[in-house]
C-alpha cells in the first residue's frame, strides 16, 4: 500500500465531509464535518510529504499548522453554535435565517 | 544720522502711523453721537445728553431741508443693509457735506459741525500727520543727497526670502528717478494729510481715515524705494489694498462700496499680467533684483524680453487707468476728495508709469513694447480727454482729466522720452493734486453739490480756493511759466524729434481739449451767477485754514516746478538728475524713429539741444497756442455764450452731434459694454459652469450611487439563508477553479 492507499482515504474522508455539509441540517454536525474535510486534507499533506519528499518537513509543519487552525476555528465556531442553540433552543441551520434575502 | 538710516526711516515712520491710529485713535476721537437721527425733531426727550439736546435746538434755527432732504427710515433702509444705525462710523452728526447727501440724517451741515452745538474733538490725527511730516524731512535730505550730491544709495536691511536659488532681500534704492517719486509722494502726501484735517471734520471715521492714510504712505514709499520686482509688488498690491479701503471709506454708500471693489477688481486683471511677468523675469534670469535684472536682460531671446514687457505693462494699465482698464478710476471718485487727490491723481496712479520708467531697459529691448506703450498711451490719452469735456461732475473732469495725463506719460515712455515723462509726472503730481484739494474744497464750500450744473459764481466767497485752482487748471491747460506747460512741451517735442508726426497732431490736439475742459469747470463752477438751490448759497464759504493752506503751498511748485526743472527745454536740470537712470536706454537709442530728426542727429553724432529760434522755439508755441485756444473756446461758450455748445452740437453734420454728445457723457459706454460682456457674461457662464456641476458633476458622483444600488438588488437574491446553498457555492466555485486550473494548465 503507497501513496495512493493514503489518498483513497483522504479523498473519502473529504467527500464524507464534502457530502455531510451539504446535506445535514443540524449546526453542530455541519462543524463535525469541517472537521473531516480538514483532516482529509491533513492526511493527504503527511502523506505527500513522507512519499513525495522524504527528509522534508514542510507537509507536516503544514498538516501542525493547519492543526492549530482547525483547533481555534473548533472553539471558536462551537461556541457560536453552542451561543445559538441556547437562544433558539434548535440546532437546525435552516431556523437561523434572520439576514436572508 | 547717517543717509541709510534715514531711507530706512521713510516708510516706517508712516507704518507706526498707522500702528499708532488703530490702536489708540478709537480712544482719542470723541464725536457727538446723534441718536435716532433719521426720526423727527419733536423727540428730545428721548435723547440722552443734553449735549444732543443742544444739537437738536441749534439744528433748529436753521431750516436746510430744501438744502438736502432728510431720508425717511425707508430709504434709508434701502439704500444699505447698516443704514441708520447710530453707531455707525461712517455717518456722524454735522458732516457739512462730507458725508454724501443720502447717507446723512440731514442734521448739523449749516457750519463745519452744528454752531453752538457739541464739537467733535479729535486727537488721532496728531501722531500720524506728525509721523508723516518727519518722514518728509527724512524724504527731503534724502532727495537732496541723491539730486544735488549725486549720490545713489542701496541699503539692504536683512534677506527676506532664502529658498533655494530664490533671494529676495529687503533693501531699497534710491537714485534719481526715485528722488523724484519721493518728491511727489512725501510732499503731495503730507499736504493731503494735513488738508484731511479740515476736511473730515465732523466725520466719525477720522481716526479710521487716518489710519488708512498712514498705511498708504508706507505702502507707496515701500514701492518707490523698493530695490527688486517682489518689492515693487508687495507695494503695489499694498496700495492697491488702501485705494480698495479708501474708495470704500463711506462703506454705507452702495456706490462707494460698489467703486472700490470695482477698482479692486479691475486692478487684479492688470495686476495678474504684473505678477506672471515678474515669475517670467525670476525663470528667465533667476534674479529679480533691480540692477541684475537690467544688466542681464539683453541676453534673453527678444520675444521673451517683449513678453516680459507686455506683462509688465498690463500691471502698469491696471494701476494708472489706461484703456481698456481706465474704468475703475472715474469710479473711484466715490471716495473722500483728499483720497481722489493724493491717491487716484497724484501717487498711486503714477505707479505704473513709475515701474515702465524703472524697467525702461527691458521695454527698451523691445521695440514692440514700446510701440504698445505709446499706442495705448496716445489713445486713452484723446479717449478720456473726449470723455472729459462732457462730463458735469467736477471731480469725474478731473478724473478723466487724469486718465488722459497718465496717458500722455505713457505716450511719452512708449516714444522712449524717458525724462519727459517722469517730469510730466512731477509738475502733474503737483498741479492734479491741487486742483483735486480745489474741487474738494468748492464741494466743501458748496454744500456737498459735485455737479457743476448747480455752482457758479463761488470766486466771490472763495477767493483762495479760487485763485490757486486757477493756478492749478493753468498748468494742466499747458500755459507758459507754470509746469505744465514745460513738462506737456517736452513731450510733445520729443514726439516731434522723434518722428512721431501723428502722435504729436493728437497730443497737440489733446492738449487742445485739456485746456477746453480745464476752463469749462472753472467757468461753470466759479463763473456766472449761482445755480443751485437758493437756501445753499448762504451756506457758500472758504474752507478751513487746514484745508486753503496746502492749496497755498501747493500752487507754489505748480508755478515753480517747470521754471526750475525745464529750462532750457529738452534739456533742463531734471535731464542731468534722471541721466543715470535712462543712461542704458537712451545709448539704445530706443523709440528713435528713422529719418527723424533725433536720428539724423544723433548719426551725425551731434548733440540735438534746443533752439529757440528754431524748431523747438516753434513747437513751444504750438504747444502755447493750443491751450490758449482752448481756454479762449471755454471762455466763449460757458462765459459769453452759454447757448453755444447746444447750437455747436446742433450743427455737426449728418445729425451726429447728439449722438456724439450722448456718447461722450455715457463714457464711449465702456462700462456698458464691461457690464454686458463681462458682468452679464459672467453671470451666463456662471449658470453654464453652475449647469454642468448639477448634472455632470453630481450626475456621476449619483450615478456611482445608483449602479451600486441596483447591483446590490441584483445581488441581494442569493442571500437564501440556507447555509447548505452556501456551502454548494464554496463548492461549486472550487471545482471550477480547479477545472479551470487543470485546463489553462
Amino acid at each position: 500500500m503507497g501513496l495512493s492507499g493514503y489518498l483513497v482515504v483522504s479523498t473519502l474522508l473529504f467527500g464524507i465531509g464534502a457530502f455531510g455539509f451539504l446535506a445535514r441540517r443540524n449546526s453542530i454536525l455541519m462543524l463535525i464535518c469541517i472537521e473531516l474535510m480538514l483532516n482529509a486534507v491533513n492526511l493527504s499533506l503527511v502523506a505527500f510529504n513522507a512519499y513525495a519528499g522524504p527528509g522534508e518537513v514542510t507537509g507536516a509543519i503544514f498538516a501542525l499548522m493547519i492543526m492549530a487552525v482547525a483547533a481555534a476555528e473548533a472553539t471558536v465556531g462551537l461556541g457560536l453554535v453552542i451561543a445559538i442553540i441556547r437562544t433558539r433552543q434548535t440546532a437546525e441551520v435552516d431556523e437561523y435565517s434572520e439576514l436572508k434575502e | 544720522m547717517s543717509t541709510e538710516l534715514l531711507i530706512a526711516l521713510i516708510p516706517a515712520l508712516p507704518i507706526a502711523g498707522f500702528l499708532f491710529a488703530v490702536l489708540l485713535g478709537p480712544r482719542l476721537d470723541r464725536v457727538p453721537t446723534h441718536h435716532d437721527g433719521h426720526d423727527t425733531h419733536d423727540s428730545d426727550d428721548a435723547h440722552g445728553t443734553d449735549e444732543a439736546h443742544a444739537a437738536h435746538a441749534a439744528h433748529d434755527d436753521v431750516d436746510d431741508s430744501a438744502f438736502r432732504g432728510i431720508p425717511t427710515e425707508e430709504e434709508q433702509a434701502a439704500t444699505s443693509p447698516h443704514a441708520g444705525h447710530h453707531d455707525d462710523l461712517a455717518n456722524a452728526a454735522g458732516a457739512d457735506g462730507v458725508i454724501p447727501a443720502e447717507l446723512n440724517d440731514g442734521i448739523g451741515q449749516t457750519g463745519h459741525v452744528t454752531p453752538g452745538g457739541p464739537q467733535p474733538v479729535y486727537r488721532s490725527w496728531f501722531v500720524p500727520v506728525l509721523l508723516v511730516a518727519a518722514s518728509w524731512v527724512a524724504s527731503m535730505i534724502v532727495f537732496a543727497n541723491v539730486v544735488f550730491g549725486g549720490e545713489t544709495y542701496h541699503v539692504t536691511l536683512y534677506e527676506w526670502i532664502g529658498s533655494g536659488d530664490f533671494h529676495v532681500e529687503i533693501a531699497f534704492l534710491v537714485d534719481g528717478l526715485t528722488a523724484m517719486l519721493l518728491l511727489v509722494v512725501s510732499s503731495v502726501g503730507l499736504l493731503v494729510h494735513v488738508y484731511s484735517i479740515g476736511y473730515m471734520n465732523g466725520d466719525r471715521g477720522f481716526w479710521r481715515f487716518f489710519a488708512y492714510l498712514n498705511l498708504f504712505m508706507f505702502s507707496m514709499l515701500l514701492l518707490i524705494l523698493g530695490d527688486n520686482f517682489l518689492m515693487l509688488y508687495v507695494g503695489w498690491e499694498a496700495v492697491g489694498l488702501c485705494s480698495y479701503l479708501l474708495i470704500g471709506f463711506w462703506y454705507k454708500k452702495p456706490s462707494a462700496a460698489g467703486a472700490a471693489k470695482k477698482a479692486f477688481v479691475v486692478n487684479r486683471i492688470g495686476d495678474f499680467g504684473f505678477g506672471l511677468g515678474i515669475m517670467a523675469i525670476w525663470t528667465a534670469l533667476g534674479t529679480l533684483q533691480f540692477e541684475e535684472v537690467f544688466e542681464t536682460i539683453g541676453t534673453l531671446d527678444p520675444t521673451l524680453i517683449t513678453v516680459i514687457a507686455l506683462l509688465l505693462f498690463a500691471g502698469a494699465v491696471g494701476k494708472s487707468a489706461q484703456f481698456p482698464l481706465h474704468v475703475w478710476l472715474p469710479d473711484a471718485m466715490e471716495g473722500p476728495t483728499p483720497v481722489s487727490a493724493l491717491i487716484h491723481a497724484a501717487t498711486m496712479v503714477n505707479a505704473g508709469v513709475y515701474m515702465v520708467a524703472r524697467a525702461n531697459p527691458i521695454f527698451a529691448e523691445s521695440p514692440v513694447a514700446m510701440w504698445v506703450v505709446a499706442s495705448i498711451g496716445v489713445f486713452t490719452a484723446i479717449f478720456a480727454a473726449a470723455i472729459a469735456l462732457t462730463q458735469n461732475d467736477i471731480k469725474k473732469v478731473l478724473a478723466y482729466s487724469t486718465v488722459s495725463q497718465l496717458a500722455y506719460m505713457f505716450f511719452a515712455l512708449g516714444i522712449g522720452a524717458w525724462v519727459a515723462a517722469i517730469f510730466h509726472l512731477v509738475a502733474h503730481g503737483f498741479f492734479k493734486g491741487l486742483l483735486f484739494m480745489a474741487s474738494g474744497s468748492v464741494i466743501h464750500g458748496a454744500g456737498g453739490e459735485q455737479d457743476m450744473r448747480f455752482m457758479g459764481g463761488l470766486r466771490d466767497r472763495m477767493r483762495w480756493t479760487y485763485w490757486t485752482m486757477v493756478i492749478g487748471s493753468l498748468a494742466l491747460a499747458g500755459i507758459p511759466i507754470f509746469a505744465g506747460f514745460f513738462s506737456k512741451d517736452e513731450i510733445l517735442a520729443e514726439a516731434f524729434n522723434r518722428g512721431y508726426y501723428l502722435f504729436y497732431v493728437i497730443g497737440v490736439v489733446v492738449a487742445f481739449m485739456t485746456a477746453f475742459y480745464t476752463f469749462r469747470m472753472i467757468f461753470m463752477t466759479f463763473w456766472g451767477e449761482w445755480r443751485g438751490p437758493a437756501e445753499a448759497w448762504h451756506h457758500v464759504h472758504e474752507s478751513a485754514r487746514t484745508m486753503v493752506a496746502p492749496l497755498v503751498i501747493l500752487a507754489v511748485p505748480t508755478v515753480l516746478v517747470g521754471l526750475f526743472l525745464g529750462i532750457p527745454p529738452e534739456g533742463g536740470l531734471i535731464h542731468t538728475w534722471l541721466e543715470e537712470v535712462f543712461h542704458h536706454a537712451e545709448e539704445l537709442h530706443a523709440g528713435v524713429l528713422p529719418g527723424s530728426i533725433l536720428d539724423e542727429a544723433l548719426a551725425h553724432g551731434e548733440h540735438h539741444g534746443f533752439e529757440l529760434f528754431g524748431i523747438g522755439g516753434l513747437l513751444l508755441l504750438v504747444g502755447a497756442t493750443a491751450g490758449a485756444l482752448g481756454i479762449w473756446l471755454a471762455y466763449r461758450w460757458y462765459v459769453l455764450n452759454p447757448d453755444a455748445p447746444r447750437r455747436f452740437v446742433e450743427r455737426i453734420p449728418l445729425g451726429l452731434g447728439p449722438g456724439m454728445y450722448a456718447a461722450s457723457v455715457n463714457k464711449y459706454y465702456v462700462d456698458d459694454v464691461y457690464q454686458l460682456v463681462f458682468a452679464r457674461g459672467g453671470v451666463y457662464l456662471s449658470n453654464l459652469l453652475w449647469w454642468f456641476d448639477a448634472k455632470v458633476i453630481d450626475g456621476a458622483v449619483n450615478g456611482a450611487g445608483w449602479l451600486a444600488s441596483r447591483s446590490g438588488g441584483i445581488l441581494r437574491h442569493t442571500q437564501t439563508g440556507r447555509v447548505q446553498n452556501y456551502g454548494l457555492g464554496i463548492a461549486t466555485g472550487m471545482v471550477l477553479v480547479l477545472v479551470a486550473y487543470l485546463v489553462i494548465r
